[in-house]
């Protein structure tokens, strides 16, 4: 498959981490991504990305000051390319069984260097029949603010519908009730979806 | 108009005494409901019906209301409806039918529970109304439409006229447009013979319409046969045009005096004064009115007042009161044909009498010739009725005596002296009921509105009015709200004992061609059959 963007190397029930396998190659926050097991395909959203340098103890400096464009440091250092990774963090939020989509926790966590895939328009239209993984996204503990989150998902989303205002509207009545005791979230949520 | 079948919510909360609240679900939206309209509930075991009562709106959340979204943000707006804000509909249920099959044949029960949470709710269909009111048939008479749906709204006047009955509304609401409905309804479809008190002209030949006093068809044009006029004012009921059948002479010694009693307010009489009439009446018999208006300002004249302890001032202000009476053309000293066996003979056949009072459109004349007439037909009609409970006589023909201005016949005062109190009271035991046409039904007695059998009420917008005529019925505060919205023209609402449910309708077109022929039906089939029956058997 040609869409695989990475590689997991931390995993846990709730979500994993994985690596990108090209610099700065990373899926957009609140993307639909998903790792393929026999029988199983786990879906998961991207909560946050970040490239740093591999050793954690050595951050890179600085060296642009003379160069006349950013391109031009990776030219004149190409090292780098080799000591800088790109990461992101997903948020699992359902699997598919024998082709039948359950939008909550997989029975098991997935597994390291398991390979990470982007979903295409059609695989996210099937996933976003359903609106329960919301739930999830409302209760999880991201290291990003929920609102941010959730709206970057449902923009993520309705990008592929056939309507997106209504996918938007029919999401938002769906967000109201499982938020109808914060109407505050409730609001920012809805004021980052306005087209 | 909404599709009937579409589901418009469910039931969330309520109770039998308040009704129940329904919540709107997302596709209804509030402004497509109106106060007044029917809708049925589908519960687990029964269906029930009901009348919305009010229509309100609600927030999950209070914050929403603190900070409400943008008016420009309509993607907010539109996200938020049907979900954090809601509409509600406030339904008074009313009746109920089963659901199995042995209770489906069974008409529809008056409520004595709520339905189940979450039960369905939808508009009431055109079946369904016709499963309550009936279908028009040789007694149920087409009166009008159910607010914003296309069924025929039926009346059962067999089962109307067995009670006295009252029609409501202030003044240009179209009470005599559906008085005049409901008179053609007992003509084709009741047993029941008429005697209409007519005091603007408005009921026997034709009438006139408020909007551009054009000329509507009445009565006798479309029962010729029926119907006969009598009138107290000859001439102009000849300069409208208008053939009578028979002119009311009243002779003095037609009057008694409970008519003055009755008339003490509006001749302006003393306490003492109406008490010497009666005086008068035992000292000089049948004669006492021309013989009390000929006593000259004599010796002799004192002498007699005092004998019969009659001051001076009372008598002075008996006798304006008496000459005010006196002024009135169609008080002769003695009547010579008696209008009251002419009206009794025509009622007898089967013919209904309206009776005009012409010029005389004040009302001491009507109070005077109403109540006279009506204690004197009543008093007959109660002969007769024991003369057939002891003997094998048939009972006399029901009658229905229309009145206009009511509260002057029965307002607390007088109630108890009128033959109207008398007739309203004892409803239908001696064959005779009231078709009772007001604008002030507060000023009317209480016990006399708790004996009417059907209201029919446009719209009334003082407070006090709309509590009497609502007085006792259930769910009298819900069916306010609804009464206080009824269109100025042309929208009733009903209720009481010949309909299982109040209803608001849309009263049924007078005026038009069409509206003419359909009135006029009942009559032409009994001609043809006559002559079908000529035909057939020589």
């Amino acid at each position: 498959m040609d869409n695989k963007i990475g590689e997991v190397i931390e995993s846990t029930t709730t979500g994993f981490i994985a690596e990108a396998y090209e610099l700065y190659n990373l899926p957009p926050f609140g993307g639909l991504v998903k790792i393929v097991e026999p029988s199983t395909e786990i879906y998961g959203i991207v909560s946050q990305a970040g490239t740093a340098s591999i050793e954690p103890g050595r951050r890179p400096i600085a060296r642009g000051k003379d160069a006349a464009s950013e391109e031009a440091v990776y030219q004149t250092s190409p090292q780098l390319m080799k000591l800088l990774r790109s990461e992101f963090s997903v948020l699992v939020i359902g699997y598919a069984h024998n082709g039948q989509i359950y939008q909550y926790l997989p029975p098991k966590p997935v597994r390291i260097h398991a390979f990470v895939h982007s979903c295409s328009g059609d695989e996210v239209k099937r996933f976003s029949q359903s609106f329960d993984f919301l739930g999830l996204l409302v209760a999880a503990n991201a290291q990003v603010p929920t609102e941010e989150l959730i709206a970057a998902v449902l923009r993520e989303m309705s990008r592929v519908q056939n309507d997106p205002r209504v996918f938007l509207i029919t999401t938002g009545k769906f967000l109201t009730t499982l938020l109808s005791g914060d109407y505050r979230q409730l609001r920012a949520i809805l004021g980052r979806l306005r087209a | 108009m909404t599709d009937t079948n579409q589901i418009l919510g469910i039931v969330v909360s309520g109770s039998v005494e308040k009704g129940v609240d329904i919540r709107l679900d997302n596709q209804s939206s509030v402004e497509d409901m109106v106060v007044g309209r029917y809708v049925t509930i589908e519960g687990k075991k029964r269906r029930f019906f009901g009348m919305i009562t009010d229509i309100s709106l609600g927030v999950t959340d209070e914050a929403i209301m603190e900070i409400p979204p943008d008016t420009a943000d309509l993607f907010t707006a539109e996200v938020l409806a049907g979900t954090a804000t809601y509409g509600t509909l406030h339904v008074l249920p009313m009746l109920t039918i089963g659901r199995d099959v042995a209770s489906a044949v069974e008409s529809p029960q008056p409520v004595k529970t709520v339905p189940s949470h979450f039960s369905r709710v939808s508009l009431a269909s055109e079946q369904d109304m016709e499963l309550v009111f009936g279908k028009e048939d040789t007694q149920r008479f087409w009166i009008g439409n159910p607010l914003d749906m296309e069924t025929k709204l039926c009346l059962n006047l067999e089962e109307l006229v067995k009670r006295s009955n009252g029609i409501f509304g202030k003044s240009g609401t179209g009470k005599t447009f559906l008085t005049r409905l409901l008179l053609i309804g007992m003509l084709q479809k009741s047993k029941a013979v008429n005697l209409i008190f007519d005091m603007h002209n408005e009921y026997g030949w034709e009438g006139s319409s408020e909007s551009g006093g054009r000329k509507v068809k009445a009565l006798k044009q479309f029962f010729p046969e029926k119907v006969a006029v009598f009138t107290l004012d000859e001439e102009n009921s000849k300069r409208r045009g208008v053939s009578t059948d028979f002119t009311v002479r009243i002779g003095f010694d037609e009057i008694d005096p409970e008519d003055i009693a009755l008339l003490r307010q509006t001749l302006n009489l003393t306490e003492p004064a109406t008490e010497a009439v009666y005086q008068l009446r035992r000292r000089f018999g049948k004669d006492w009115m021309q013989k009390t208006l000929d006593l000259s300002d004599s010796e002799e004249t004192k002498n007699l007042l005092q004998q019969m302890n009659i001051h001076e001032s009372t008598f002075q202000n008996l006798r304006r009161g008496l000459a005010t009476i006196r002024r009135l053309p169609f008080i002769v000293p003695h009547a010579s044909v008696d209008a009251v066996k002419s009206i009794l003979e025509y009622i007898d056949r089967g013919i209904n009498v309206v009776l005009e009072f012409g010029r005389y459109r004040d009302i001491t004349a009507y109070v005077l010739v109403a109540n006279m007439l009506a204690r004197r037909i009543y008093n007959r009609y109660q002969e007769k009725m024991e003369a057939s409970m002891a003997g094998n006589v048939a009972p006399p023909t029901p009658l229905v005596i229309t009145i206009e201005e009511a509260h002057k016949f029965l307002n607390r005062e007088v109630a108890n002296y009128t033959i109207f109190g008398t007739i309203a009271r004892e409803m239908r035991k001696y064959n005779v009921t009231l078709l009772v046409i007001d604008q002030r039904p507060s000023a009317i007695d209480e016990e006399v509105m708790s004996q009417l059998g059907t209201k029919i009420t446009c719209l009334l917008d003082n407070e006090k009015d709309v509590d009497s005529v609502l007085a006792g019925v259930s769910g009298k505060n819900e069916l306010k709200t609804v009464l206080a919205r009824l269109a100025p023209k042309q929208q009733a609402m009903m209720f009481g004992h010949a309909v299982l449910m109040p209803v608001s309708f849309q009263v049924r077109e007078w005026g038009s061609q069409q509206s003419y022929k359909e009135f006029a039906r009942g009559n032409v089939s009994k001609q043809q059959t006559e002559k079908d029956i000529k035909e057939l058997f020589g």
